[in-house]
């Protein structure tokens, strides 16, 4: 496992996503409520790509008629199927236990910190000033 | 479900092209069609426009999942619906998966649900003639299916006729929400000269006849009607069998596409039981049903069905015979089935060989 730098934070604002490739997998980072977090980019059921699809919500219901909907933007549909995955650990929603997306620990680094290395970053320039994602692969 | 489910890291295998037996083309608008047709029928669309057995004009009673059924990441970049782009269609499924062969099948315009009796043929004809022009002489990869009138026997076989010879066309393409069951006389010579020219009936979920998909009603949710479709299909391959279509023309074969499979047995076991008692009523059916099915009908694979245990598919595969099934993807549409990844369980090389490539070479009379 090495540090990758892929992004400024500017450029993930919240709700928002990027798709990077990192030691040649694709992979998407997200940003909920300021929070960043690594998904692979590949469905485990079809290998569809996953990270284009639509962030949406949760909707539970004990019985018909009444129903929940929380947690808005933080589940990622797969485009292809629709599998609902958990954008903050990976875990898929139909099971949760044995089906989960790869996911990668993100962190935020200050500039001042990445220039010393040993963060990789290889296709966005570094300066002590800002503040970048950086991937764990 | 079990973790079997999931995509498994298969092994290399030998690279061979595959045939897809399902692939919806589309028109970027009704306009598209302008080109192929008389001006008198130009303008009568523009003024009256299409007069179908359905209540809505640019949407379908049947319900969809996502956006025109399809998948996400299908619309085409230069703006048109998914599948309206050859070159699009080229690049994401032709070139990506190694196409050797794309059976299109066209979901609208049918030509078939078309209640002008006049306009029904000519909208067929000039949907012939798109396809002909803008797809199968673009890529000779892609075969097309002939669209018939089929409500006005006398006009499909016309345009059968017209068409037949046409290595461009590979099948007849008839709706499945019909007017009456597809085993009913009515449309006798539309199989008479299908099986005369060796083209096969390729039949998918399709049309507007007016009617809900299940036998009291329309239903309420998308994921009920995503599997009654299936069910109503069950019922056309009864109507075939019972009504003797498939007895009376021997050398007919018919293209079960995108209506699942793992029905097949049981369905022939029942009406095999069935037969046995009351032969008397069908005397026609000289032999068990499900030898009818076994010897002139073939599945397409997608949507793939998927066991808890994903080898039981396999002995349901064995029963309709290994060289009864034809893959599918279905693109662009969101049930789309990953060639790469689609089959969970294990096949031999050679069945492998038969389902991707070699059985729909057989039934088209592919290369």
């Amino acid at each position: 496992m090495s540090k990758h730098v892929v992004a400024t934070v500017s450029e993930i604002p919240p709700g928002q996503r990027k798709l990077v490739t990192v030691r040649g997998r694709s992979i998407a980072v997200f940003n909920l409520d300021g929070e960043y977090f690594g998904l692979f980019n590949r469905c485990p059921h079809q290998g569809g790509p996953m990270c284009e699809g639509i962030l949406t919500g949760l909707i539970e219901s004990d019985e018909p008629g009444h129903y929940k909907y929380s947690r808005k933007g933080e589940i990622i549909r797969c485009p292809w199927h629709g599998w609902e995955f958990d954008v903050r650990t990976g875990q898929s929603y139909c099971e949760p236990e044995r089906i989960q997306v790869r996911s990668y620990p993100v962190e935020v680094a200050e500039g001042t910190r990445v220039v010393e290395g040993p963060y990789v970053a290889e296709t966005v320039p570094v300066t002590i000033e800002e503040q970048y994602v950086v991937v764990d692969v | 479900m079990s973790s079997a489910l999931l995509e498994r890291a298969v092994a290399h295998e030998t690279k061979i092209g595959v045939i897809d037996c399902d692939v919806h083309h589309a028109m970027r608008s009704s306009k598209d069609l302008y080109p192929y047709l008389p001006a008198r029928w130009r303008e009568h669309l523009e003024t009256y426009g299409s007069r179908r057995p359905t209540p809505f004009t640019g949407s379908s009673p049947y319900f969809k999942a996502a956006p025109a059924l399809s998948r996400k990441d299908s619309w085409p970049r230069n703006g048109g619906p998914p599948g309206s782009d050859l070159a699009f269609l080229q690049e994401q499924l032709l070139d990506r998966y190694g196409i050797e062969a794309g059976m299109l099948h066209l979901l609208s315009p049918t030509g078939m649900d078309q209640r002008n009796q006049e306009l029904a043929p000519v909208l067929c004809r000039a949907i012939n003639e798109w396809q002909f022009h803008e797809w199968t002489q673009k890529d000779q990869r892609l075969k097309a299916a002939i669209v018939v009138p089929g409500e006005d026997a006398a006009a499909a076989v016309a345009e059968i006729e017209h068409w037949a010879g046409n290595r461009d066309f590979a099948q007849v393409s008839v709706v499945t929400h019909t007017i009456e069951p597809l085993g009913r006389r009515r449309y006798w010579p539309i199989y008479e000269a299908a099986a005369a020219h060796g083209l096969p009936i390729g039949l998918h979920s399709s049309g507007n006849n007016g009617y809900a998909v299940t036998a009291a009603g329309w239903s309420s949710y998308y994921v009920e009607e995503h599997h009654e479709v299936s069910m109503s299909q069950q019922a056309l391959v009864t109507s075939l069998v019972c009504e003797g279509v498939l007895a009376r023309y021997p050398s007919l074969k018919v293209v079960i596409v995108e209506a699942g499979l793992a029905w097949v047995p049981s369905l022939c076991w029942r009406l095999d039981r069935q037969w046995a008692r009351m032969k008397d009523e069908v005397p026609h059916l000289t032999r068990p049903p499900s030898s009818y099915v076994r010897e002139q009908v073939w599945f397409t694979t997608q949507p793939m069905d998927e066991p808890e245990r994903p080898e039981d598919i396999l002995s349901i595969l064995e029963w309709i015979g290994w060289d009864r099934i034809l893959f599918a993807t279905d693109y662009p549409h969101w049930d789309f089935d990953n060639p790469e990844t689609a089959f969970k369980a294990q096949m031999t090389e050679q069945q492998r060989r038969m389902v991707f490539r070699d059985n729909a070479r057989a039934v088209y009379g592919l290369g």
